[in-house]
């Protein structure tokens, strides 16, 4: 039994370095990647130059927005956060996809009622092409089948005059 | 030779069946009509926040809050009785580091007189970046962020920098667009709205 003894020390030492680098780890802050920094970035646009997405805008003013996302993210804000506090600062423009609130409803909105509504007109109109000529084929008497020799006669006087 | 229908039941059913699908039709038509009224009022609507023009000479200001970056509110209706000018800056505007010193100038020359009061509105800026320009150029006058781009839609601004003077009765005085030449500038313009 007292063979064993010795390793207690050596397991006591590995498990206070492994607990204290563990804590060193969980207190470094996480440094976001370019291509997590380009996600959300992505999803904003250039508040200065118009229609312009902020991971390839190449002015100074997007840059300091590009490091403060990435500060954001550093300091552990969610994607929808980060969004959040742009449009605050910088208003509802800045968001690549407007928030779906108050007249913004439109743009959601307006796109499938139109593709419907065209649905539906092209609907109708196939409809109506269609049911003249069944009615037509119930309705209307067969054309009366004229013989060659009265067609050659008609064209003859119609020459005539 | 098919017989023709000839009933006139049954022409009765066929007319009122068709009158029926007339007013079906008319119905529809008048819904999509509506709804295409109600579509344009909203656009209309829009357009009219939108496509208002800015604020002309003469016209009052509508009130705005300016929030600075040491947490003070700033209301221009409180401001009445002075002459406010606001101007419109950014860290990363090269134009607004020309006019900054002589902004700051003119401020510390009418500051002791209550009469004329400076206001930076920091338009879509990052605020470490805001407050290192502050700090290079001295500038004392209250700053804040223009937060959600509320008061620079109010004035519809092009760019920055933009100043903008407002008389004492609270209405726009005049409107530089761009830098001030020099500080003699700023006062040229202060001083006769001082004597108002």
């Amino acid at each position: 039994m007292k063979r064993w003894l010795w390793i207690l020390p050596i397991l006591l030492i590995a498990l206070t370095f492994g607990v204290v680098t563990a804590q060193a780890q969980s207190g470094t802050p996480h440094t976001p990647t370019d291509d997590e920094v380009n996600a959300v970035a992505g999803q904003l646009y250039c508040p200065v130059c118009e229609n312009i997405p902020l991971d390839v805008c190449g002015t100074q003013a997007c840059a300091q927005w590009r490091d403060l996302v990435r500060e954001k993210l550093s300091q552990g804000y969610t994607a929808d956060e980060i969004k959040a506090y742009f449009a605050e600062q910088y208003g509802d423009r800045v968001l690549a996809e407007p928030p779906r609130r108050g007249l913004n409803w439109l743009v959601y909105i307006l796109p499938p009622a139109f593709i419907l509504a065209g649905l539906f007109i092209l609907f109708q109109a196939f409809r109506t092409w269609r049911i003249p000529e069944a009615e037509q084929a119930q309705a209307s008497p067969p054309v009366p089948e004229v013989g060659d020799e009265y067609l050659r006669r008609l064209e003859e006087e119609l020459k005539k005059r | 030779m098919p017989e023709q229908n000839l009933n006139p039941a049954t022409t009765d059913v066929a007319q009122i069946e068709a009158s029926q699908g007339q007013r079906r039709l008319t119905l529809g038509w008048g819904l999509a009509f509506l709804a295409v009224l109600v579509l344009l009022v909203l656009i209309a609507l829009m357009l009219r926040r939108t496509q208002q023009g800015p604020i002309g000479i003469g016209d009052p200001v509508p009130d705005f809050t300016l929030t600075t970056f040491e947490g003070q509110q700033i209301h221009l209706s409180d401001l009445r009785g002075k002459v406010v000018v606001l101007n419109f800056w950014a860290s990363w505007c090269i134009p607004c580091e020309q006019e900054a010193a002589g902004l700051e100038s003119v401020w510390r020359q009418y500051q002791d007189s209550g009469q004329v009061i400076f206001l930076g509105a920091n338009y879509v800026d990052t605020e470490p970046e805001a407050k290192g320009y502050l700090a290079k150029f001295d500038i004392t006058y209250p700053n804040g962020p223009d937060l959600g781009t509320h008061i620079s839609q109010e004035f519809r601004i092009r760019g920055v920098p933009e100043t903008y003077f407002i008389d004492r009765d609270g209405n726009l005085a005049y409107a530089q667009i761009g830098p001030f030449s020099s500080a003699q500038q700023i006062k040229a313009i202060i001083e006769p709205l001082l004597q108002k």
